[in-house]
């Protein structure tokens, strides 16, 4: 275990005196203090889905991963298909226990000839420490703790970016490759955790404060907290780790088949293929939802999912106010029955009964740029 | 009419034996943006430190105890159409509810307003 993990004071991350500097309410999350918001989660939110806003998330870890055999090493963890990424293209995938549990959800992309890989940052230690026992010895796993994250994120991401690191503009969704911004060598994806367009600039720490304040003076940016960076994702009905994903759901209970694909499914290989394959042929007991509450008060994390009878079937995981739609919107676990769109479900929270209806997610429309769009 | 105040960050302003409550400036500040309210209906008997509202921002959810003990004469149906009215004006048209009250002797042990701001200055 390492001293991080045993130290409960939460560290400074690179742009701490910066948040601070433009008035960022800091919060102890992931280890780290963090602006949870600037201005307000509401204006933040909303500047976000119409023009463009920063985020800092340096706390993910970011990971890479090279030497013989990668590949194979690497699938042997996760469900994707590595062997299938070619140079600059990037995946979503999960890192699996042995009964198929998510330990964490993951962004891989094949960089020249290495793996880059971005974990979540309350999860990044005990992920390192599983890929440590269970990667050959002659794979290497490199913590780029030297590198801070910044993430642009927003429908005007591409005309304020593309003016500092011309060529960003040609990426498309989940696509990357090094680029020059402020004079500092970046690598740079078309992707977030928004639902919007934008970008994930990974540059090193000692940059992060020039960068950041030039991103911050193009005329779309602000900067934007962790509280809003958590609405736009439940909007985006994109899982959070810890909440929505943990070691006892599996990926086709938390509705994140796609992140198997065909040749992986038929193959196998991966930890726990025999339970999934199982589940995904007979269907699994309980399935991430998305959930439409009525009224106006927010159902959140751990309320519970009742039955026509009253009887708890079900939790919810995350919930909130939707900013862009202006009512209270969830995720939660429910009953494979109850999980079809247009369901009804009840929710109960502090002993007060809730009227909700199950619906397709995302519940804003993704605002992805995609090849050939 | 005289203007008291809590630690638990609540207004209280008293016209004879009956007071109106709401939230400080510093407490909707502290909530962000509030999303939901909601207030006890006329009749309901509330008790001094007991929940009487629950009031919602995006990010949280909070009570709002009875800073004193008394009848609740109305809630604030404003709150329920526009619950912003708190953020905007919390110590105005953003009140939460009017009681008439039990014992005017609770009043007692209240801040006034310097020393509602000397508590917030600690904080």
């Amino acid at each position: 275990m390492s001293d991080e993990s045993i130290d409960e004071t939460p560290q400074t991350l690179p742009l701490d005196a910066w948040h601070r500097a433009r008035d960022g309410r800091m919060v102890p999350f992931a280890g780290y203090w963090m602006p949870v918001q600037y201005e307000g989660i509401m204006a933040e939110h909303l500047w976000t889905r119409s023009s463009a806003g920063l985020f800092d998330v340096s706390h993910m870890g970011q990971l890479l991963v090279s030497g013989d055999g990668v590949d194979d090493a690497l699938e042997a963890l996760l469900p994707g298909d590595i062997k299938g990424l070619t140079e600059g293209r990037m995946r979503y995938s999960l890192l699996l226990n042995d009964s198929g549990g998510i330990l964490d959800d993951l962004m891989v992309t094949r960089t020249r000839g290495d793996l880059y890989i971005v974990v979540n940052g309350a999860t990044k230690y005990d992920d390192i420490a599983h890929m440590h026992e269970h990667l050959p010895e002659h794979v290497t796993l490199n913590h780029m703790d030297e590198q801070a994250l910044l993430a642009l994120q927003g429908p005007k991401a591409v005309d304020a970016l593309s003016r500092l690191a011309p060529g960003v503009e040609k990426l498309v969704f989940m696509t990357a490759g090094a680029f020059r911004l402020g004079g500092v060598s970046c690598w740079i994806s078309r992707s977030g955790y928004t639902g919007e367009d934008g970008f994930e600039i990974s540059l090193p720490a000692s940059a992060a404060e020039t960068i950041a304040t030039l991103i911050c003076e193009q005329p779309e940016v602000k900067p934007v907290g962790l509280g809003a960076r958590d609405s736009l994702r439940l909007e985006a009905g994109l899982p959070l780790y810890g909440h929505d994903l943990d070691p006892d759901t599996t990926p086709i209970s938390a509705d994140l088949g796609f992140a198997i694909p065909k040749r992986r499914r038929e193959e196998g290989g991966y930890p726990g293929a025999d339970r999934i394959a199982i589940e995904r042929a007979e269907g699994p007991a309980a399935k991430r939802v998305g959930l439409i509450v009525e009224g106006r008060q927010p159902v959140r994390e751990g309320a519970v999912v009742l039955d026509a009878e009253g009887s708890e079937v079900g939790r919810v995981t995350s919930g909130g106010f939707s900013p862009s739609l202006q009512q209270p919107i969830a995720m939660a676990y429910v009953p494979a029955p109850l999980a079809a769109a247009g369901n009804a479900v009840t929710l109960q929270q502090r002993g007060k009964l809730f009227q909700a209806k199950v619906t397709a997610m995302p519940f804003v429309p993704h605002n992805y740029v995609r090849k050939g769009a | 009419m005289t203007l008291y105040f809590t630690k638990d960050h609540e207004w209280i302003s008293v016209d004879g034996d009956t007071a109106t409550v709401g939230i400080t400036d510093y407490a909707q500040s502290q909530l962000g943006d509030v999303v939901f309210v909601e207030v006890p209906a006329a009749g309901t008997a509330v008790t001094k430190g007991g929940e009487a509202a629950v009031v919602e921002s995006v990010k949280a959810a909070s009570d709002v105890y009875a800073p004193v003990s008394g009848e609740v004469i109305e809630g604030n149906a404003a709150l329920e159409a526009d619950p912003s009215l708190v953020n905007s004006a919390p110590e105005g048209e953003g009140w939460f509810f009017k009681l008439k009250l039990a014992n005017a002797a609770e009043l007692d042990g209240l801040l006034d307003k310097a020393g509602y701001k000397a508590f917030v200055d600690t904080l």
